[in-house]
């Protein structure tokens, strides 16, 4: 039964393997999509590009249609998957800063560890910047605590937040990211001027 | 060698995907990046300053050995991923990302000021965007969902003022 982690098939060692091979197809993925290069991934935010979206949201969508796959199959005990806490405050402030400095920066972590791979100067900069800004964070710690904390629900679901059953909010994120990659395929005829390379 | 072109993106998300569906079937955890850079942060300042880092309430949580971690080796391997994938493509190439209308200098400087505010946001937000918005969307967190309105929110409404750097 999954997650084999959890069900004690193998150790934290070999979960470290695991974690090295995860992350090779992780970083190969991402840079075939084009998301080692800055300027891809910020045109995403004038319309002219919107690989962003569409790889972003398929990534979701298939993980999330096999995750209720295989629990309905009962493959896999979701009840032991990690759910990443709610932390509505700190999340939703987090997350506004963290878009404006995605479209000033040009990179988000993941992608400028790609980019940086592959030898943009611009994406080692941006670790040296987040690895300040995460210094920066750790300093002001004891003033951002109340912020960082506010908002707490737990390990909620959409589901919960809802009251709706998982079946229908899968089949409603399917739709919403079908409507936006028909959106997306529109926007970049009318404003994508040349492929971003 | 020639630079081939990117692979549709559709195709790359169903493959995103099927690794981070990966990771929740074998160990029960999703992806991240930004985890794995404050551990290297926090491992870093430990050299430098042993005493300050670990009276400090937020590193102290990683101070005992900050690399022996699921994360950080996740990320090894997305930087081998990335280094073969991109040396399959021709894509290796020392240069700076930016649109035609901004010096190098400038686009640097402003990698730096966004690479600072992400840094800064993701711990705030206890993720970025692929350990909160990707991990999280997939198992329909609310937060996740929440955080990734917010970062589009966010960006759409900076662009403007940034055009020159990209476009």
């Amino acid at each position: 039964m999954a997650p084999f982690f959890k069900f004690g098939y193998f150790g934290v060692e070999t979960g470290y393997v695991i974690a090295l091979l995860v992350g090779i197809s992780f970083g190969f993925w991402l840079e075939r999509a084009g998301f080692g290069e800055s300027r891809k991934l910020a045109l995403q935010f004038y319309f002219e590009d919107m690989t962003v979206l569409k790889v972003m949201f398929t990534a979701i969508v298939t993980a999330m249609i096999g995750l209720m796959y295989f629990t309905l199959f009962g493959w896999i005990d979701i009840s032991q998957v990690y759910v990443n806490p709610t932390y509505l405050g700190a999340q939703v402030v987090g997350g506004l800063i963290f878009g404006i400095g995605f479209a000033v920066g040009g990179y988000c972590p993941g992608t400028s560890v790609v980019g940086a791979v592959l030898g943009r100067i611009d994406a080692l900069v941006f670790l040296g910047g987040a690895l300040f800004g995460m210094f920066v964070f750790g300093e002001l710690f004891p003033l951002l605590e109340g912020l960082y904390n506010s908002g707490y629900m737990g390990a909620a679901k959409i589901t919960d937040w809802l009251k709706a059953p998982t079946g229908l909010i899968g089949f409603l994120v399917i739709i919403a990211a079908i409507a936006m990659f028909l959106g997306a395929e529109w926007a970049e005829n009318k404003f994508g001027k040349e492929p971003a390379k | 060698m020639k630079e081939q072109k990117f692979w549709n993106p559709y195709l790359a998300g169903v493959g995103l995907g099927l690794t981070l569906l990966s990771a929740f079937v074998l160990m029960g955890r999703g992806l991240g990046a930004s985890g794995a850079l404050m551990r290297f942060d926090v491992w870093l300042l430990k050299v430098i300053a042993p005493g300050h880092t670990q009276a400090n309430a937020y590193f102290s949580k990683y101070f005992e050995s900050p690399l022996s971690n699921w994360l950080v080796f996740e990320v090894i391997g997305v930087m081998i991923g990335g280094f073969l994938s991109g040396a399959l493509a021709g894509r290796l190439k020392v240069k700076t990302g930016k649109g035609p209308n901004i010096s190098v200098k400038n686009r640097l400087i402003l990698a730096f000021i966004g690479g600072s505010l992400i840094g800064f946001s993701a711990r705030l937000a206890r993720g970025c965007t692929s350990g909160l918005a990707l991990t999280g969307g997939a198992t329909l967190a609310l937060g996740s969902w929440a955080f990734m309105f917010a970062v589009f929110a966010g960006a759409y409404a900076a662009a403007y003022f940034v055009r020159k750097q990209w476009i």
